[in-house]
């Protein structure tokens, strides 16, 4: 009974969203208010009806009813709780319904808290994202139904892929899917102001919220993927360059963009074009992603499920959307009136740098990702595309774009002085020079001659944020109470910038450090034995079985001393799970400050050895605390409140003249 | 500056970044990629050794021998031809005979691979597109024998 009310649930939000894709385009054509209306009550219905289905799910799940086919392969009912209920996504065809979840989520927050958009925009908007919603509602009814009944229920389920089978899931999809989906609202509004032919600064202040909103959740979603496969995977890799990563990686370098030249068409009313250009290209990357991801075209280290014939209803959608709205695009933009002047040298001139580099650098990751597809289509030779070609074409564009970074908030709108800025900047660059030749006099000979200019760029990059805030605030140079009082004053925007780019730099402090001084031991060891790595010794207590509720532990005991001293216990462990015949290995992590032991098992022998794999990894943790910080930045200029969501807009700004 | 020369900055800026993009792109694409072959295909092209390369295929039952030192050697088959592995290290949870294998590195003379990096799938219910590929050349592959979807999610 729950899955047929899931499933009926499921059609009855499809006929919303058929009203709602239709009703309100006539509307803004007749310019009926109540057919416009419409689309206000749709939206968050459509989101209650998808939300009971995904509750119906989660209910299938929870009770282990094996008679739904996605429950039979994807559960087990000596589960956990938490994992019945992470499994409910954990496969293709849930997680296609948390998309849709998600996608259903923003058109009700549009429907309900943007009231005071203009009454025809809105009705474009919300008729477009209803579009993307009914493609993939018809595609998950048709093509990966999570409700499908097996004629006669197993008694036992097989159980969730043990990879699958931790906290990180709970966390990642969800957050990935904010991040992917929320730039469905940038392309909504992208291709409402293509269809009305009119943008002006509002359109920009209405979408930067929601660009901020998607970003946030994706550098989020990211660094938790990231660090979710450096733990599971057992390599201790944070980073393969592999296409499913490149697939999230693509939009948020689109979507970083697009945050950028956003600022710059609210402020200055500049680069319309190009920003609804980024806008259409950061949701067609996320529907790129999604294509390469589920349709299982590319071989991947990670685990994820595919089924061509899905690829080919997913690649249609592509196609009809990226296609469309790029037609759209290249019909209707030249309509559009060009916006503001400024010099090459001022704010937007660094913000223009900045999209220009995200851009190509997004270019060569799609570039290396496609290039593979595309080579074995027209020639048949199957090649891989891996990490040193994105070192060698990723790394040398962004590098000048962190060494332009802290230029440009120090820079002036309009016209700019590029000297004052080095000037200000002097102490954040010293700052880089004292890295360098620190890290050059302290780092032993035989690591990398670059690492201590990667050390440095990240130092300026660092108190090149630190600068700004310094510079605004008028520390050392003001007394104190006026500092406090200009800080208070700050707009969370400008402390949100700074702590962003702060992070930016934290990740590469992380990145490099890890590249270069990273160090491994790989080693076959007999109970009491000893292994020994960057000071620190660990001795093979033994192994020890134990029972988890669906599978059975191998675990090796390890004392870690540091100089001699015991500084705790580290017990990586190999899982059987019985029910997949499948074994994982569970990593042990050591945290010392930012950095980290890494110890995972290798197999037994028959002499009663087993093989380990120990790393450490200096500064590791700064490479996710880095993307951290840049998330916080992100939500601490949404908490602005000249940005907040739904925030009435300047009563004095006259703003919605029509562009034309 | 008119608004003629700020576009030519812009314009001549933009292709400046595309140019270089574009010689990396090339370069890289040059000198850091690596082809993926079926055992046949090691033996049937004359592939001079020294080529870095993916093999894919089955890893041979009875073929699996653990050394010393963490040292693994098996033969990877797609039914018609084997080609010996080498390998130093830990292998993955799912590496087991019979089982799909696709092992990166370097091809050494005598036709024998000197690996550094071995990848299984990691779902019982996983093949490696690149292996179904090469068993489907030799003519392994049934249709249905195995279906290529796994579970899971990102």
């Amino acid at each position: 009974m729950i899955p047929e009310l899931g499933h009926y649930a499921l059609v009855l939000a499809l006929a919303l969203g058929l009203i709602q894709a239709v009703a309100p385009v006539i509307g803004a054509r007749t310019n009926d208010a109540a057919l416009m209306g419409l689309a206000n009550s749709t939206a968050p219905m459509q989101f209650a009806f998808v939300g009971l289905s995904f509750l119906a799910l989660i209910v299938c799940y929870v009770t282990s009813d094996f008679s739904v086919a996605t429950v039979y392969e994807n559960a087990h009912s000596m589960m956990p709780l938490v994992y019945k209920i992470t499994s409910v996504w954990g496969n293709h065809e849930g997680s296609m319904l948390l998309w849709v979840l998600i996608l259903a989520f923003f058109g009700a927050l549009v429907g309900v808290f943007g009231r005071n958009l203009p009454s025809t925009l809105k009705a474009y908007v919300l008729a477009v994202q209803s579009w993307i919603a009914c493609a993939f509602y018809l595609f998950i009814l048709f093509t990966s139904n999570p409700f499908r009944r097996l004629e006669q229920a197993p008694f036992e389920g097989r159980d969730l892929n043990p990879i699958l089978q931790d906290i990180g899931l709970a966390i990642h999809p969800p957050l990935l899917y904010l991040g992917y989906v929320g730039f469905s609202i940038a392309f909504s509004f992208a291709i409402a102001a293509l269809i009305e032919g009119r943008i002006d600064a509002a359109w920009a202040r209405w979408v930067r919220p929601w660009t901020l909103a998607a970003w946030m959740f994706l550098t989020a979603g990211i660094a938790m993927g990231s660090y979710w496969a450096y733990y599971e995977l057992g390599w201790g890799g944070f980073w393969f360059w592999d296409p499913v990563e490149n697939a999230s990686l693509m939009p948020w370098l689109a979507g970083t963009a697009l945050l950028h030249s956003a600022v710059v068409m609210e402020k200055r009313n500049a680069l319309k074009i190009w920003t609804l250009l980024l806008a259409i290209l950061a949701f067609s990357l996320s529907l790129i992603g999604t294509f390469l991801v589920r349709s299982g075209v590319l071989t991947s280290v990670h685990t994820f499920a595919n089924d061509p014939a899905r690829g080919v209803f997913i690649l249609a959608i592509l196609v009809v959307f990226i296609g469309g709205g790029l037609a759209l695009f290249a019909w209707r933009a030249p309509l559009l009136k060009q916006g503001g002047l400024f010099a090459p040298i001022s704010r937007e001139g660094a913000l223009v740098l900045n999209n220009l580099f995200l851009t190509t650098a997004c270019l060569t990751v799609l570039v290396g990702t496609l290039y593979p597809l595309a080579l074995e289509a027209l020639t048949g030779e199957k090649i891989s595309v891996g990490a040193p070609f994105f070192n060698l074409t990723f790394a040398p564009l962004f590098i000048p774009l962190m060494f332009a970074m802290p230029f440009g908030p120090l820079m002036a709108w309009k016209r700019g002085d590029i000297l004052g800025a080095a000037q200000r900047l002097t102490v954040a660059f010293g700052a880089g020079i004292v890295a360098v030749a620190a890290t050059f006099a302290v780092a032993s000979q035989g690591s990398a001659s670059l690492a201590p200019f990667g050390i440095g760029l990240a130092f300026f990059v660092m108190m090149g944020a630190v600068t700004d805030i310094v510079e605004r605030v008028g520390l050392f140079r003001e007394p104190l109470s006026t500092v406090r009082r200009r800080g208070s004053g700050l707009p969370r925007s400008v402390w949100g910038t700074a702590l962003a780019h702060f992070g930016v730099g934290v990740t590469l402090l992380g990145i490099v450090s890890v590249a270069t001084w990273a160090s491994e031991r790989i080693v076959a060891l007999k109970p009491s034995q000893t292994i020994s790595l960057a000071g620190y010794d660990l001795t093979f207590d033994g192994l020890a079985q134990r029972a988890g509720p669906n599978y059975r532990e191998a675990v090796a005991r390890f004392t870690v001393r540091e100089a001699g001293i015991p500084v705790g216990l580290m017990e990586p462990s190999k899982r059987d799970f019985a029910s997949r015949t499948t074994t994982t290995t569970e990593a042990a992590l050591m945290t010392r400050g930012v950095s980290q032991l890494y110890l995972s098992l290798g197999d037994t022998s028959g002499d009663g050895s087993i093989s380990v794999r120990l790393y450490y990894k200096p500064n590791v943790l700064l490479i996710w605390l880095g993307a951290v910080a840049m998330a916080i930045g992100g939500g601490l200029s949404l908490s602005d409140r000249r940005l907040r969501v739904g925030a009435p807009k300047p009563a004095a700004k006259p703003a919605m003249l029509p562009a034309e | 500056m008119t608004r003629k020369q700020r576009r030519l900055v812009l314009i001549g800026s933009s292709l400046g970044v595309l140019a270089i993009a574009a010689a990396l792109v090339l370069g890289a694409l040059r000198d850091s990629i690596v082809f993926f072959n079926s055992p046949t295909d090691v033996a049937e092209k004359s592939i001079p050794p020294g080529t870095r390369m993916r093999i894919g295929g089955l890893v041979k039952p009875g073929s699996l021998q653990r050394g010393d030192n963490l040292q693994v050697s098996f033969a990877v088959t797609d039914g018609k031809t084997d080609i010996a592995v080498h390998y130093q290290g830990i292998v993955p949870d799912l590496f087991r005979e019979g089982q799909g294998v696709v092992a990166e590195g370097r091809l050494e003379s005598g036709q024998v691979l000197a690996a550094d990096t071995i990848l299984a799938k990691h779902d019982e219910r996983y093949m490696p597109r690149e292996v179904v590929d090469a068993l489907k050349k030799s003519g392994r592959w049934q249709e249905g024998e195995m279906k290529s979807s796994g579970s899971g999610s990102r």
